[in-house]
């Protein structure tokens, strides 16, 4: 094994988050092709029940496999999680990239517009947009990666206000590379290690913030799997079925968890000076 | 500030009249006749310019003017000051416990540093941060109103029957909405006196014999207090947003249950009136705590 390997798998943070990930992964990508049973499949004898042979983690109260719901379920949050950041680094890199590069009252203009939607968590945004269109999983990727924004904007920003005088970057404008040669090629490429570090960050809180908004009834809609929508559900048989509660909640704890272990194991792994 | 403010009226403005979609036939719904969609277009001032309409709404709205509830016909501002008897208290609840356990915790870590105390607390502080706050509602509900039949499992039945028995219902809520910020606050709180106890002035109070207790409380903690309350402000913004989620969680007659009420009732100018609300809130809030930040530390200067 080739030493950073073996330092990686020491660490216990980033071994026991790249283990739970890992899982996370391996579970939404065998859902695709495999579950124990049907997910959408109803059966009213078998409602509400607790865990059992024929179903491990019980079921929900149409009588639906849970352990196969919860399944089909990772892969939404998988989904949301990369969609809404993926929104949150492109658009707030660009933003970023606008300000930091040519400053001025662009500069000014979208860094205030950075402290208004910074007044837009996902909840509050998911509200606004739920109200005009109907609610469902675009909404909430949107909402989410909007809320993200402010974050990868100024990132970004920051990362230029201290390249673009440098004086590789001088070299390159006096060579004749234009605007657009200097941004993508000779700055952006600098500051991607930040923002892979934010990503890494923002991955779990959008897997927490698409939970909330379908638990509230904005996001992912019935019957598709979505573990907030499933814990919404299951709230109505609290004392029926206690069971209906905690693995769904069980799911999105454990993967954040995961995730947020990942993301501090590599941060410590990657730069030693940044020991949390 | 101003400017921002601007920017968060603005984007509440061109989600609800300049995306593709008619306000009036999304209150009236699709089944409504031209005549009716056409005469509340009139009467929402639709049919002007959509910089007039900004300027009319955005004008009104300063003077505390938020337009009419369609469901309740009355003044959406009257609305949301009376539900605010609801978030309000939750959210002060929630960030003084969130103060109370999370400084405790980030203190009691530090000063165990690298010991088994410190990964104790920051084990706690990775769960507090991975669990979401309206599951950790649910449990609580299964656990004290369910099983063990404490407090009641949701509802608020309003101040009219004594301040304590309104906090008892608050409670549950208030902790399951405060946990997630007392794991951030926690974490913050820990490393801020982690690297206050570097600082040189530490070695010296400690080397000239300072008890340990003065020397944390009174030299470390005293100045780890700036970054920290800094991050407890921006949270309060957040506990804020997060009482949306935890009043449908408790039933608590709340903005938020009025918000997501007014969505399934067609109410825009509810739903657009909270919105702007709690968005200027949380930027207030944020634009006060960077003020503050200067004052606290005077070596910090703002242009």
């Amino acid at each position: 094994m080739s030493r950073p390997l073996r330092r990686a798998l020491r660490h216990v943070t980033f071994s026991v988050g790249f283990a739970i990930t890992a899982l996370l992964l391996l579970t939404a990508v065998l859902s695709l092709g495999y579950t124990p049973r049907d997910p959408l499949e109803m059966s009213m004898e078998e409602r509400l029940q607790g865990p059992s042979e024929a179903h491990p983690l019980g079921t929900d109260q149409f009588g639906r496999d849970l352990l196969s719901r919860i399944m089909v379920g990772a892969v939404t949050a998988i989904l949301v999680g990369v969609i809404a950041v993926g929104i949150g680094v492109g658009l707030g890199a660009l933003l970023g990239m606008l300000s930091g590069y040519f400053g001025g009252w662009l500069d000014e203009v979208f860094m205030r517009l950075m402290d208004a939607v910074q007044g837009f968590p996902a909840i509050l945004s998911a509200l606004l947009i739920a109200a005009v269109f109907k609610p469902g999983l675009a909404i909430t990727m949107v909402a989410i990666g909007v809320s993200f924004l402010p974050i990868f904007a100024r990132l970004t920003r920051a990362a230029f206000l201290e390249l673009r005088d440098r004086e590789f970057v001088l070299a390159a404008r006096a060579l004749g590379a234009g605007d657009a040669a200097v941004i993508g090629r000779h700055i952006l490429p600098n500051t991607l290690a930040p923002l892979i570090v934010q990503a890494s960050i923002s991955f779990p809180v959008a897997i927490l913030a698409e939970a909330a908004l379908s638990y509230l009834g904005l996001g992912t809609q019935p019957p598709n799997p979505s573990w907030g929508l499933m814990l919404r559900e299951a709230q109505a048989f609290l004392g029926m079925s206690p069971w209906f509660a905690v693995f769904p909640g069980t799911a999105i704890a454990l993967t954040v968890l995961g995730l947020n272990l990942l993301g501090d194991g590599l941060r410590d792994l990657l730069d030693p000076k940044m020991t949390s | 500030m101003l400017l921002t403010l601007l920017f968060v009226s603005l984007l509440v403005f061109m989600v609800v009249r300049v995306l593709p979609g008619d306000p009036a036939l999304i209150m009236l719904g699709i089944e409504a006749s031209p005549d009716a969609v056409a005469r509340m277009r009139e009467s929402l001032g639709l049919d002007r310019p959509v910089p007039v309409q900004y300027a009319e709404w955005a004008g009104r709205a300063v003077l505390g003017d938020l337009g009419r509830s369609i469901q309740y016909d009355v003044p959406v501002a009257g609305l949301i000051a009376s539900r605010l008897s609801v978030t309000l208290p939750l959210t002060i609840m929630a960030a003084a416990l969130m103060l109370m356990a999370a400084i405790p915790l980030g203190v009691f870590a530090a000063t165990r540093h690298r010991r088994w105390g410190d990964y104790a607390a920051m084990t706690l502080s990775q769960l507090g941060i991975a669990v979401p706050g309206f599951w950790a509602g649910l449990l609580l509900i299964l656990l004290f109103s369910v099983k063990l039949g404490w407090f009641q499992a949701g509802g608020f039945d309003g101040w009219g029957q004594g301040a304590g028995h309104a906090l008892k219902s608050l409670l549950l809520p208030a902790v399951a909405l405060g946990l997630f910020q007392f794991a951030v606050l926690a974490r913050t709180t820990r490393s801020a006196l982690l690297e206050v106890l570097r600082e040189e002035y530490v070695k010296t109070a400690r080397a000239k014999g300072v008890a340990e207790r003065a020397v944390i409380f009174r030299h470390a903690l005293k100045n780890a207090m700036i970054p920290i309350l800094t991050v407890a402000g921006v949270q309060l913004g957040q506990l804020m947003a997060g009482s949306i989620i935890l009043e449908s969680v408790f039933y608590l007659p709340g903005l938020g249950r009025l918000a997501l009420g007014a969505i399934s009732a067609r109410d825009l100018p509810v739903v657009q009136g909270v919105v702007l609300f709690v968005a200027s809130a949380i930027v207030v809030i944020n634009a006060a705590v960077d003020m503050l930040y200067g004052v606290l530390d005077p070596r910090i200067r703002y242009e």
